[in-house]
């Protein structure tokens, strides 16, 4: 018998009963489905994820106030800020260090003319955008008089740039933050969104003594050298370990930390994606088992299904014998029909499994990569899974006597 | 000789209590003979019929196909046996439901590896010799019972086998298709093919040149037919 002959008659048969092709795929659709979306979830977090280190910057670290949770996110602490400009200062100073600049920030309401836009308001100095490596649009930057004096000027992001002039050349324009007028100096590139969707172009930069003195700070009566991160870079990312050891003893030391734990906490582009990849990771294992339930529901339900078949259809399995069928040509027969129905749920699961990514993608925000190795492998996985639940039907019906079969009715 | 059959039998049920569907039976079938086998219902016709067509393994004896012993062959060997030099027609036809008549008689060919432009060339002489020329791409459920009957006897010969094997052709048709049908399988011996026809009605078995009486699993004559009951006018009804 040759292969084509085997598989029309294996399409013959699928098609003569659709309803019950189809429910009987169930399973293994939606383990296909599962399969692929998680597969597209995993892929697009890892793309997302180096994607993001290269951005954030494989060298740059991040000091946060408060003590590390056991997810590796700082406990965020509104009130008691341990961080100060003079952390930031020696750090700087640290020999595997090579800048650091202290942040403060507020959410609050911008005024431009007419137009008014809430964004987040960051006090920094100049050394914040070498670190991130984000260079200047138009305009300029602060100038060291600028950041002494709490200046009241203003390097704004492309978002915040947008809202609050439109078409508009901001540079020298004034904008209100809390009542203070700023000067708007500068426009920063764009950036693009941060891994949790976030748009780092929302932003409007002013000197940090400025925020101090007349904005976040000013509200800070407790201390006003208080910042709210400082970030800083390691003079190469393979001295990442150093820098984060370096940092932490400083911080200790400058702290008396004695013997009690970290009141702040060091944060790398790797140790933060790391717990956003765990949590992308727990998806992952949640659907891929999801998925591995499916289709071991799915290929007992082919087995189950080609049993059936074989039951109902043991008159033409001993027809078949009479005229000459061997009996490995009935067992591949059945074989192949069990895979064709596996591979059809797979089929219809991969697409499935797509459009299940794609509404993701759009409904949470989450970044997701459907590649066809993964759509490959899926359905090899659903062809094999008819294949070995389909083994035993096939099986059984090879054992099948001519005459036996013939008289079944 | 094409069968030579040395006292084969065929039993069912437990080895204490066993049940011969089929005794120790010898007999012998020359080439181009035309065999009828009668006997009432459950008398053993088609445990014999199974037996000869090699559907079916004897519990005891030897069975020569075309000189050759066949109780001992692999299902593989037998299965080769049948699609080549064999072909069967059923009482309830056997034609798949979900093929088309031509897909149907080329099935044999299939399973013989037959290329696809040449099966169907010999499915569709087949075909044309059994007069279903216009009928190629019916599905059977479209048939009536006597052209199904065509198609399957169309089937069972489109590998050009030596041996026509045919339990009960008549037996779900009515005279005048039934007619036919026996009309078909006559012309068919003629053209020097064996064959070897169940059947429980009398008249049918008259067809045959030789006529094998069976009753309670045993042969109890085996001779030519009666001349007077040789009248195809008669013999349909
Ligand atoms: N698989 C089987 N198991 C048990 N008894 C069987 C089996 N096949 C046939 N028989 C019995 O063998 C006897 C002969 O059957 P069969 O050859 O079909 O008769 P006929 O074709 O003459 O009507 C019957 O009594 C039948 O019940
Ligand atoms: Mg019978």
């Amino acid at each position: 018998m040759r292969p084509w002959d085997a598989l029309h008659a294996a399409a013959l048969a699928l098609v003569e009963n659709p309803v019950r092709t189809l429910l009987t795929l169930l399973g293994v659709i939606i383990g296909v489905a599962c399969v692929v979306s998680m597969a597209a979830i995993g892929a697009g977090a890892q793309q997302r994820i180096s994607e993001e280190i290269g951005a954030f910057g494989a060298n740059v670290l991040v000091v946060n106030p408060g003590a590390t949770r056991k997810d590796g996110v700082s406990s965020a602490t509104g009130d008691q800020k341990s961080l100060t400009l003079a952390d930031a200062e020696a750090i700087a100073g640290l020999a595997t260090i090579a800048a650091a600049a202290a942040s403060d920030f507020g959410k609050v309401q911008v005024v431009a003319k007419n137009r008014n836009w809430s964004t987040t308001v960051n006090g920094t100095n100049v050394r914040h955008f070498a670190i991130r490596q984000w260079t200047i649009g138009s305009g300029r930057a602060f100038s060291p008089e600028e950041e002494v004096s709490a200046a009241k000027v203003a390097v704004i992001g492309a978002t915040a740039a947008e809202h609050l002039f439109g078409a508009d050349d901001p540079i020298g324009q004034v904008v209100r933050i809390l009542n203070t007028p700023f000067t708007v100096i500068g426009v920063m590139k764009p950036k693009g969104m941060a891994f949790g969707g976030q748009d780092q172009d929302d932003v409007v930069f002013v000197p940090i003594a400025a925020a101090a003195v007349r904005l976040i700070g000013g509200a800070n009566t407790v201390n006003h050298d208080a910042v709210a991160y400082i970030l800083a870079s390691a003079r190469s990312s393979d001295w990442m370990g150093y820098a984060v050891d370096d940092v932490t003893r400083l911080l200790r030391q400058r702290h008396d930390r004695g013997t009690r734990d970290d009141d702040f906490t060091v944060t790398t582009a790797s140790s933060a994606l790391a717990a956003q990849e765990s949590s992308t990771r727990t998806v992952a294992l949640l659907l891929g088992s999801v998925a591995l339930f499916s289709l071991l529901v799915g290929g007992i339900s082919i087995m189950n299904i080609m049993l059936v078949c074989v039951t109902e259809r043991t008159p033409e399995i001993g027809l078949r014998l009479a005229i000459g069928a061997r009996p490995r040509d009935v067992a591949f027969q059945f074989l192949l029909e069990a895979t064709a129905l596996s591979a059809l749920g797979g089929l219809v699961g991969v697409i499935l499994g797509s459009v299940a990514a794609v509404i993701v993608t759009r409904v949470l925000g989450w970044p997701v990569l459907v590649r066809p190795e993964m759509v490959a492998a899926a359905l090899g996985l659903a062809a094999a899974f008819g294949v070995g639940f389909g083994w035993y039907p096939a099986w059984r019906a090879s054992l099948l006597q001519p005459v036996d079969a013939l008289r079944a009715r | 000789m094409l069968i030579s059959a040395q006292d084969i039998s065929r039993r069912y049920g437990a080895a204490d209590l066993p049940f011969f569907a089929l005794r120790p039976t010898s007999l012998e079938i020359e080439a181009g003979a035309f065999v009828a086998v009668v006997g009432a219902s459950g008398s053993g016709k088609s445990t014999l019929m199974a037996l000869l067509g090699l559907l079916d393994r004897p519990s005891s004896g030897r069975l020569l196909f075309e000189g050759r012993e066949t109780t001992a062959l692999r299902p593989d060997a037998t299965a080769r046996i049948r699609n080549r030099r064999i072909g069967f027609i059923f009482q309830q036809y056997h034609l798949l439901a979900r093929m088309t008549v031509l897909r149907n008689v080329e099935l044999p060919l299939v399973y013989a590896g037959e290329s696809p432009r040449n099966r169907r060339r010999r499915a569709e002489a087949a075909l044309e010799s059994v007069g279903l020329t216009a009928k190629f791409h019916a599905m059977p459920a479209n048939l009536s019972g006597g052209e199904q009957q065509r198609v399957a006897i169309a089937r069972a010969i489109a590998a050009d086998p030596v041996l026509l094997l045919a339990d009960e052709p008549t037996g779900a048709l009515d005279s005048t298709s039934g007619e036919g049908v026996l009309g078909l399988i006559e012309a068919l011996n003629a053209q020097g093919r064996t064959v070897v026809m169940v059947t429980h009605d009398s008249g049918v078995a008259a067809r045959a040149r030789r006529v094998i009486r069976m009753r309670d699993g045993e042969i109890v004559s085996d001779g030519p037919a009666d001349p007077e009951t040789r009248h195809p006018e008669r013999a349909a009804s």
